[in-house]
């Protein structure tokens, strides 16, 4: 068992359900002790439930407590909410967000650390954070670093960075799957999300089936430059 | 959350004037905009907390319906409004929904921040 510990940093609860909860699953029936620090409450998210139950004011409770309900269908021994910001992640200080996440890495020692890969995950929270871990592995010595896992998935990523290879076939996981995604009820609805199909259909084996993700080269320089930057240089 | 019934939201916003108030005004398409449609740019807003006070408001529109807010120097303005919080009888939380029910804008006010 070489993923013994391992720390997960995502910015939104749900970010957990749909990229990784399937491997997480597996690691964990492996016996794996998780971490998972979500970086905010989602509180900004867009979804307020089918039909309507939830509001600007009320959302951070509600997402509060699907994110806790999704861990626990994972497994997940030890959820940590850093109370950041939702959409802010890019703005925050930097040095409180890098300090925050080299103490976890400092008092979990993990041998895996999971996160989204910066510059190709779509939403600018995804890549800030993603970012964040990066540079804050990048200050470790070379033989302390854990292996970083990063999830992409924009629109261009394969072009530029290649194939994933690290692929895990979660399909015997599927049911913990979808049931933590759906434990984000505010964000998802059963019936959207699968379509009227059961988990045994191919459509759905197929889609939620494998969870892929880059295995972060550090180099010697930090190779993930902030999105702006790379808008910036093409403009 | 409620559809929004004018009259009511009407005498909240009258309820409220002259008074100073915490303001949480946002607009967003949402991040994913462009990654779902590369023809649409995502493109968001949002003010939180800051304190404005208004001499004069008003909801209008046949729905989704649009709010103005006079103040002393300038104006604030919300469109595409569905929704209220009902359950709120202090604070004006009022939200616009796309047909797919995801937020698009929200206004609210209240005496304390949010």
């Amino acid at each position: 068992m070489t993923n013994k510990k391992i720390l997960v940093v995502l910015p939104h609860p749900d970010d957990e359900a749909y990229f990784v909860s399937g491997t997480l699953a597996k690691y964990i029936e492996e016996g794996a002790q998780v971490t998972y620090a979500c970086l905010t409450l989602g509180e900004m998210g867009r979804n307020m439930g089918v039909p309507l139950f939830a509001n600007r004011v009320t959302l951070p409770a509600i997402r509060k407590l699907e994110l806790a309900a999704s861990a626990q269908s994972i497994g997940i021994q030890d959820l940590r909410m850093l109370g950041f910001h939702d959409k802010m992640i890019e703005f925050e200080d930097r040095d409180l967000l890098d300090s925050q996440i080299m103490k976890l890495i400092q008092e979990l020692t993990p041998s895996l650390v999971i996160t989204f890969y910066p510059g190709y995950s779509v939403h600018p929270d995804h890549d800030a954070t993603g970012a964040a871990v990066i540079r804050t592995i990048a200050r470790l010595p070379l033989t302390e670093r854990p292996v970083v896992h990063c999830s992409a998935f924009s629109n261009n990523h394969e072009k530029v960075i290649g194939k994933a290879d690290v692929s895990i076939d979660v399909t015997r996981f599927l049911a913990t799957k979808i049931k933590s995604i759906l434990s984000h009820s505010s964000q998802f609805q059963e019936d959207k999300l699968l379509g009227g199909r059961d988990i045994t259909d191919d459509i759905i084996r197929s889609k939620f089936g494998t969870e892929r993700f880059w295995t972060y080269q550090f180099g010697d320089v930090i190779a993930a430059k902030p999105r702006g930057d790379l808008v910036c240089a093409q403009m | 959350m409620q559809l929004i019934q004018p009259q009511e939201i009407q005498s909240h916003i009258d309820r409220f004037t002259g008074l100073d108030l915490y303001i949480h005004l946002e607009l967003t398409t949402g991040a994913y905009a462009s990654h779902i449609d590369s023809s649409r740019p995502p493109g968001s807003a949002f003010i939180s907390n800051a304190v404005i006070r208004y001499t004069h408001g008003s909801i209008s529109g046949t729905g989704p319906y649009r709010v103005g807010l006079k103040t002393e120097q300038g104006w604030i303005y919300a469109e595409g409004l569905t929704h209220v919080d009902e359950n709120e009888t202090e604070r004006l939380i009022l939200a616009g929904h796309d047909n797919q029910g995801k937020l698009i804008v929200a206004l609210q006010l209240s005496r304390n921040p949010f």
